[in-house]
């Protein structure tokens, strides 16, 4: 048993401070952008929709915006066009509406909306199944290590559990493959309602880099998402920030 | 030598049907493996392709046409039976004489009800069915078990259910989809699936890294190793109930993908490698950041992780549980950490010795093949990493990141491979008449080892299942594509 005490004092108490100091992530860090199309010509508003690997640009007769619910955070863009799309450090990103993800010239970050009465049933214990419907396990790793001492999101009174019976929502990743469709169908079909439904990453809120892809399904239509987390994959901050946002503890 | 092939089609002779075949077992019963195995659609046949590397590190490939079906040569030589059944579902071919015919994937409009399940008879047998949805954050698959009591006669693993489409989705998209679609293969082995994919691609351009890109490459590559293989050992506390090393390591399994976070604003190293080179460098600044967090991981990892193997409650239950032996491990052809736990002295780092790895070599194995055999082997590779990583960023070549990469070869194959963290990755690479590729195949080292958990768990207990499982710690999205 000494050898663990030792080892635990050695190791230090590495719990973050988040939410009750801002954390800051490293220096290459790609976060919420900020675009400026308005000064982009109509060729290279053209050039800037090829470059996308996940096609998250699209234009409405003259206005551009972005997607970044598609959004896989690569870069490309902003190191062809460093006027047109500045990625910034804000890690903050999840959003209550799909809408809120569309960023166009001006738009100001949304903050996702805590309802009352998603604070008064979860807001002080909330369990989520998680189904990982097709993705590539990056997701799925990021979310695992919210159980960790780091982030450690039990102290909020939120974990994973095995059953969906147990649980109070379910937490997707992955853009849900025609293999995985009728599973999580049964996943959520077993939550007993009033249940919550987050989708986490590119994949599942928008397609991402699989959008349109034959061996895909897309979310069954009767799960709608209350809270969408936004990366490829969010770092974990983003998801555990979007969760708390969520049930009203930040 | 080189760990890369790269062949115009027409100098790849086409053999025989018969003589394909009978290549094929000469090949494999002098002790070479299969790194990958496929039919490419031509016309309204098929030719069919076994990419084999020999002991010494040979890479041959043969090739013949096809028609109707393939002779399964399965019942021989185990380590096929996959790639057989992978090429019956993409083709359509028959598999003559496979013992076991079932879909790998579902794909082709298949449900997930297609495929058949293997039953033992007997009033006191009784079957155990989990997943895909399993309790815990993991990616989904169905295990069936054949059961007396606790004794566990024969495990079956059905996967498909992550299955994306990867490779045939590659030849059809715009060219900047191949890297961020190569990436997600298996997320988890991003930089072991876009070096091999680069690899491949810097073949068929005939372009050459600069060493700085190749060091640099290695970094974030071993980095990846030593971050799954710290989380592996965490998690296999945690099975064990052991909390210490399991808490422990979670958090420090993070300090790593932090690091690589630092190198190219990704945990998962995303978007990191490109072909020609890699897309960041690294400053004075960026080193020095990068090196004090993970010399703080390292220090961290060894006083965690040194707490298990004097532990007896761990011993107890990592010792002599889910064994596969080196026989098994050959016939099967497991790669990576688990084959050489079973003493299988296999490494592709070890066997090309391209830059950087040009020193690395493996030491004699004498593990058995069990889980703590598993764990161990980890532990040895995760301080080899450490060396090399610390070695590499004090003594960075200077030179450009990356070089321009030209055009690709019409007509052409190119075969690469790579020691990812879970073992031997391969890419394959065909272009058509306008240097455009026309095919693609991924092999991730899951797709060899799968098999292997199966094996540990003959004559197991079923409540070794989840320490097993975790000793493997196997992609599904890798294997599914």
């Amino acid at each position: 048993m000494i050898k663990e005490i030792l080892a635990r004092i050695k190791q230090g108490n590495k719990t973050s401070h988040f939410p009750f100091r801002n954390i800051k992530l490293s220096g290459r860090y790609r976060g919420f952008p900020e675009t400026n199309f308005s000064k982009l010509s109509d060729e290279e508003k053209k050039q800037l929709s090829e470059i996308c690997p996940c096609d998250c640009f699209s234009k409405n007769g003259s206005q551009m915006s972005m997607d970044l619910g598609n959004c896989t955070f690569c870069g490309l863009c902003s190191a062809k066009m460093p006027e047109a799309v500045k990625f910034s450090k804000t890690w903050s990103m999840a959003v209550s509406s799909r809408e809120d993800l569309i960023v166009k010239d001006g738009f100001k970050k949304k903050n996702v909306v805590a309802k009352p009465e998603i604070k008064k049933i979860f807001g002080r214990s909330l369990k989520l199944r998680q189904v990982s419907a097709g993705g590539c396990n990056a997701c799925e790793a990021d979310c695992n290590v919210l159980g960790t001492p780091v982030f450690d999101m039990a102290r909020f009174g939120i974990q994973f559990v095995a059953s969906p019976r147990h649980a109070d929502g379910i937490l997707i990743t992955g853009p849900v493959t025609r293999n995985m469709y009728a599973a999580l169908q049964k996943t959520y079909d077993a939550v007993p309602a009033p249940k919550l439904v987050i989708v986490v990453g590119s994949c599942a809120i928008g397609g991402g880099i699989y959008r349109g892809m034959p061996m895909m399904a897309g979310l069954p239509p009767n799960i709608k998402p209350d809270l969408f987390i936004p990366g490829c994959p969010p770092n974990p901050m983003t998801i555990l920030d979007g969760i708390l946002r969520l049930i009203g503890r930040k | 030598m080189k760990d890369f092939i790269v062949e115009p089609l027409e100098n790849i002779e086409v053999l025989e049907s018969k003589d394909f075949f009978s290549e094929l077992s000469t090949e494999l019963s002098k002790g070479s493996g299969i790194s990958s195995y496929f039919a490419m659609p031509q016309g309204s046949d098929f030719k069919l392709f076994a990419c084999l590397l020999s002991k010494s590190g040979e890479i041959k490939i043969i090739c013949s046409n096809v028609r109707e079906k393939i002779t399964s040569l399965s019942t021989f030589f185990p380590q096929l039976h996959l790639f057989e059944r992978e090429i019956a579902e993409k083709t359509g071919l028959k598999i003559d004489g496979h013992p076991f015919p079932n879909p790998v994937r579902y794909e082709n409009g298949l449900t997930a009800s297609s495929g058949k399940y293997f039953r033992l008879g007997g009033d006191e047998i009784h079957e155990v069915a989990v997943g895909p949805v399993h309790a815990g954050v993991i990616e989904p698959g169905h295990f069936r078990f054949q059961c007396l009591g606790e004794n566990v006669f024969n495990l079956q693993i059905e996967l498909g259910y992550q299955h994306r489409g990867i490779e045939n989705a590659i030849p059809k998209v715009k060219k900047n989809k191949f890297l961020p679609l190569i990436e997600t293969v298996a997320g988890d082995t991003s930089i072991g699936h876009a070096w091999t994919f680069a690899k491949v691609y810097e073949a068929l351009s005939s372009c050459e890294i600069s060493p700085r890109a190749a060091s640099l490459r290695g970094i974030a590559l071993e980095l990846e190793r030593m971050a799954n293989h710290v989380g592996d050992i965490g998690a296999l506390s945690g099975d064990v109930a052991y909390l210490p090393t399991s808490s422990f390591c979670g958090r420090i399994r993070g300090d790593i993908l932090n690091t690589t976070a630092i190198l190219c604003g990704n945990r998962f190293g995303r978007n990191f490698i490109v072909p020609g080179g890699v897309a960041f460098d690294v400053d004075e600044k960026i080193t020095e950041e990068m090196m004090s967090k993970f010399d703080k991981a390292y220090e961290d990892a060894v006083s965690a992780i040194s707490l298990l193997w004097d532990k007896k409650s761990v011993l107890d239950r990592f010792e002599k549980t889910g064994t596969v032996t080196t026989e098994q491990a050959l016939k099967l052809r497991l790669v990576g950490p688990v084959a050489r736990a079973s003493s299988v002295p296999f490494d592709i780092r070890a066997l090309f010795h391209i830059y950087p790895y040009e020193d690395y070599e493996l030491e004699p194995l004498t593990l058995n093949g069990d889980v703590f055999a598993r764990a161990y082997m980890r532990w040895m590779e995760i301080k080899k990493s450490y060396k090399l990583i610390k070695n590499w960023m004090n003594n960075l070549p200077s030179g450009p990141i990356s070089v321009e990469s030209k055009s690709l070869k019409p007509n052409s194959l190119a075969m690469a491979l790579t020691e990812g963290w879970r073992g031997e990755i391969s890419h394959v690479c065909i272009t058509d008449e306008n240097g455009n590729i026309s095919f693609y195949k991924i092999k991730d080292p899951s797709f060899h080892n799968w098999q292997g958990l199966s094996i540990a768990l003959r004559d197991a207990k079923i409540s070794d299942f989840p320490l097993c499982n975790k000793s493997f710690n196997l992609s599904y999205c890798g294997h599914d594509l």
